[in-house]
């Protein structure tokens, strides 16, 4: 509207067609009408005889090499070493395999090269014309229609459908229900969750065990003393109970799994969290609290601790709270103290649900 | 073949002749090859996206076979003695550990490993692509709405296939994305909590998810996906290809080269150049290097966790959203979940899968399309497409904050709280730059037909005027550029019937009234007969 106003006169002042020779393109009758397929405009192919050998040539080539690849790509199978010693270097790719790298690049020009070589088969050798087809109209005639309802309601009919509600009634009732079985039987995929989504394998006196310690066959670890930790450090620790936790170590690791971390007391902000830590060291979940990823990355500074996954940010020094993230809660903190050995062991267990939060956890 | 007569009775003499002519008369074969051997297929480069995805998925078969063969899909313990030394007496899966031997000790299982991640990223590249060219041509509109919905499914089941399988290794990386999955179900209002303790038999992480997803993702889905290829590629045969507007070419016709040989060679040559493609991609790029993961442990984590492409808007959208939770009669609702996981994809699915509808319903079009749009010459459509790749664009570059972060030397938390205003402010922006640049192009399309094409040409008029000579289109072109239509907005006036009775439902149409003003209120005219005359007039003066 106002672009139309504004485009004409801009048509008019700039870009006038001064000088156009008047004969050439101008269009007799409607100008914008569809003058029909344009004439074919020959490739060299199509009338030299010489280009067209060599398109031949060059698609039995690419024919050829596919072959050769596809042979190399056997060869190298059985004669390339598949180790871990056996490494090429390609630049600016790095290191790799070199079974893998001589598979990989016999397998890709055998294949690549079979394609190529139909390709420009196709588009050099085999005709370009262009030919119109018709489209099938999509909607049936109206005669089709009509002889389909009636076919369609000759069915209905000869079935009785709207004669026998009672047959039609229960048909509908008895189909609705019968798909229920196949969500019942579903029932045993897992058991119901319970109280397990707000139980840790922390009690009173349980020993906190060094991730570090814990030994390859996971059955063995040592607890950790308070000496052991020095101010700044952060220590992964588990419950005792994961050395014995054989096919279940990993479940309860998810929700066990504790941070020890030193600071100076003066640092802490919250009285509660001095109290529930031992000298200085307290211990928080490692769960995070948005959606259960371990927190990892320990700023000693500020002590501040971001979850590498979607960077929820937690201040150790004040009762866990978030201070930047998708994260709403604060980590969990877990009293300790230590056990008659010396031993940092959990006062009591956490006091709220770790992890992520779920509907029932309130 | 035309030299014979009806009741003339053809006799098979080459071996070829005779297979055809035994299942011919077994099947009746020769009815649907009269039909189909030389059925047109129209020629233009983005036709061969949707190939791209076809051929991926026929290499993800193919390789992921092979796979099967190898993989152990069980979360039993071992201990790890395979020839991958640093990891040599490590405790951990059996799906780890075979996922090491394929990679260290199966010849070629490496290469069909690469090869198999690589195509399931060109697999889902390929979609979006594709979707994206359907969706601005105008490609979905009738008759095609039901394929448009039927590639939607397949988008869908391709993101979830993905996931299951980037899920089976049990490789650190792919544990935290369960882990991170099964957090999100737990926000799930009332049977979160039931759906994880099903989905995993119990705990996270047990021992049931491994080989629970690799039923899904061996069999399940990929059986729904082959399924919807059928029904989409027999949509797409039967309602035949959609085309560009050009002289010859019409809404009743399609124009273009038969597919037997042409299409066969080209379409057939293609399945090679990018199963090649993707075999080169294997055999040079690593991917997923499971083995400097380590298995799944939950306590542990490495720092800058990435998901593959197509997981990176979801989680964009996770790490972006601000912590909401309600905490109401004794429960939690996390929005700060809720939101980026499901209303958010809600929304933008939703949207993808009804746009065909909403567009017709606002139109109010009833006739076949079989002519694509040019982008230009729908605006609104164009820019509210642009709208969703920019607001999806934002989600995926959240989801990389942290590696922007570190290698830009840039504080997380300023990119996140950009991203929290970008993904509102820049579509927006995109949507009204979207429009401003195709009317800008309708605009100069309009005065190349009317003007003609700058010839280079300067011309230095007696009174010293300089100006460049233009030379008019062939009518070719002219048509090509004026085949489109202009729509134009509704007003109340017609949504009322023959007698000026307004429509039943008034609301209705007031509002499909101002949607028409919004989508159709601003245009740009085609040049007409008459302007063209007065143009190429002008010329004279």
């Amino acid at each position: 509207m106002s672009g139309d106003t504004e485009l004409q006169e801009h048509g008019s002042a700039q870009h006038s067609v001064h000088g156009t020779e008047p004969s050439h393109g101008v269009v007799e009758g409607n100008p914008f009408a569809d003058p029909g397929l344009p004439e074919h405009q020959p490739r060299l192919t199509d009338i030299d005889e010489k280009a067209a050998k060599r398109s031949e040539r060059i698609v039995a080539g690419l024919f050829l090499l596919s072959a050769v690849a596809t042979i190399a790509f056997m060869v190298c199978y059985t004669e390339v070493p598949n180790n871990t010693s056996s490494i090429v270097n390609f630049f600016p790719l790095g290191a790799m395999s070199a079974s893998n790298f001589a598979l990989g690049v016999t397998l890709g020009v055998a294949l690549f090269s079979m394609g190529a070589g139909a390709i420009y088969w196709a588009r050099t050798l085999m005709t370009d014309v262009e030919l119109p087809q018709e489209r099938h109209e999509l909607e049936s005639t109206a005669e089709d229609k009509a002889v389909a309802v009636s076919e369609f309601q000759q069915g209905v009919e000869d079935s009785a459908w709207k004669q026998r509600p009672l047959i039609r009634r229960t048909l509908i009732g008895a189909m609705a229900v019968l798909p229920l079985p196949a969500l019942w039987i579903l029932r045993d995929l897992g058991p119901l969750p319970g109280t397990s989504q707000r139980q840790t394998a922390w009690t009173a006196g349980e020993l906190i065990i060094n991730d570090t310690s814990i030994s390859l066959d996971g059955t063995q670890g040592s607890g950790i003393k308070p000496s052991d930790i020095e101010v700044g450090t952060l220590v992964s620790a588990s419950p005792a109970a994961v050395l014995t936790a054989g096919d279940t170590t990993n479940d309860m690791m998810s929700m066990s799994a504790i941070l020890l971390v030193r600071m100076d007391p003066a640092d802490i902000k919250s009285q509660q969290e001095i109290d529930w830590g031992y000298q200085g060291i307290v211990a928080f979940s490692k769960i995070c609290t948005h959606v259960g990823c371990p927190v990892q990355l320990y700023e000693q500074q500020t002590h501040h601790m971001l979850c590498p996954c979607h960077q929820s940010t937690f201040d150790l020094s004040d009762d866990g709270k978030v201070i930047f993230g998708p994260a709403a809660r604060s980590l969990p903190q877990l009293p300790i103290t230590v056990n008659a050995d010396g031993y940092l062991v959990a006062k009591s267990g956490f006091d709220q649900p770790v992890g992520p939060s779920f509907w029932e956890r309130g | 073949m035309s030299t014979h007569t009806a009741d003339e009775e053809i006799v098979p003499t080459t071996l070829g002749g005779k297979a055809a002519d035994y299942l011919d008369q077994r099947l009746g074969i020769a009815g649907a090859a009269k039909k189909n051997l030389r059925k047109i297929f129209p020629d233009h480069w983005s036709f061969m996206l949707g190939e791209i995805c076809l051929y991926s998925f026929i290499v993800l078969l193919l390789s992921g076979i092979f796979l099967t063969l190898f993989f152990t899909p069980s979360m039993g313990d071992v201990t790890y003695n395979g020839s991958y030394t640093p990891l040599d007496g490590i405790r951990m899966s059996e799906a780890y550990a075979s996922t090491l031997n394929i990679s260290f000790d199966v010849r070629g299982g490496l290469l069909m490993r690469q090869i198999h991640h690589w195509a399931a990223l060109v697999f889902v590249m390929a979609i979006m692509v594709h979707m994206l060219r359907i969706f601005f041509t105008g490609a979905f509109r009738k008759p095609r709405e039901l394929n448009w919905l039927i590639g939607f499914g397949l988008f869908v089941l391709a993101l979830a296939e993905g996931f299951c399988g980037y899920s089976l290794p049990d490789d650190l990386l792919s544990g935290t994305g369960l882990r991170i999955l099964q957090g999100m179900l737990l926000a799930i209002p009332i049977v979160g909590t039931y759906i994880s303790y099903f989905l995993f038999g119990g705990m996270f992480p047990g021992q049931d998810i491994v080989p629970r997803l690799f039923t899904v993702h061996i069999l399940l889905v990929p059986g729904l996906i082959l399924a919807l290829i059928t029904a989409h590629l027999i949509l797409v045969f039967y309602q035949k290809h959609t085309q560009w507007a050009g002289p010859g070419r019409t809404d009743q016709n399609v124009v273009g080269l038969p597919l037997m040989p042409v299409y066969m060679a080209k379409a057939g040559g293609f399945f090679f150049v990018v199963f090649g493609f993707i075999a080169l991609l294997g055999g040079l790029v690593t991917i997923n290097p499971i083995w400097l993961y380590g298995p799944y442990v939950p306590t542990q984590i490495t720092a800058g966790s990435q998901p593959d492409f197509y997981i990176g808007f979801f989680e964009g959208a996770l790490r972006m959203m601000p912590n909401v939770e309600w905490n109401f009669w004794g429960h939690t609702l996390s929005l700060n979940i809720l939101v980026p996981f499901a209303i958010v994809p809600a929304v933008l699915f939703g949207g993808i899968a009804m746009y065909p509808f909403l567009e017709a319903w606002i139109t109010g079009d009833k006739r076949e399309h079989h002519i694509l749009d040019r982008p230009r010459n729908m605006p609104t459509r164009t820019a509210i497409g642009v709208a969703g790749v920019t607001f999806y664009g934002v989600g995926w570059f959240n989801g990389g904050n942290d590696l922007i972060a570190t290698h830009f030397n840039l504080s997380v938390e300023a990119i996140t709280w950009t991203a929290r205003f970008a993904i509102f402010i820049l579509p927006i922006f995109a949507f009204w730059l979207t429009r401003r640049i195709c009317f800008g192009l309708q605009r100069r399309d309009r005065d190349k037909v009317l003007h003609g094409r700058e010839s280079g040409i300067i011309y230095r008029s007696p009174e010293g005027q300089f100006s460049e000579i233009h030379t008019p289109l062939p009518q070719g072109d002219l048509h090509t550029l004026t085949a489109h239509e202009v729509h134009r907005p509704l007003t109340l006036t017609e949504v009322t019937d023959a007698n000026g009775v307004p429509a039943p439902n008034v609301r209705r149409a007031k509002l499909r009234a101002k949607m028409t003003q919004w989508y159709f209120g601003e245009r740009i005219e085609k040049a007409t007969e008459e302007e063209y005359r007065e143009a190429i007039s002008s010329g004279h003066h």
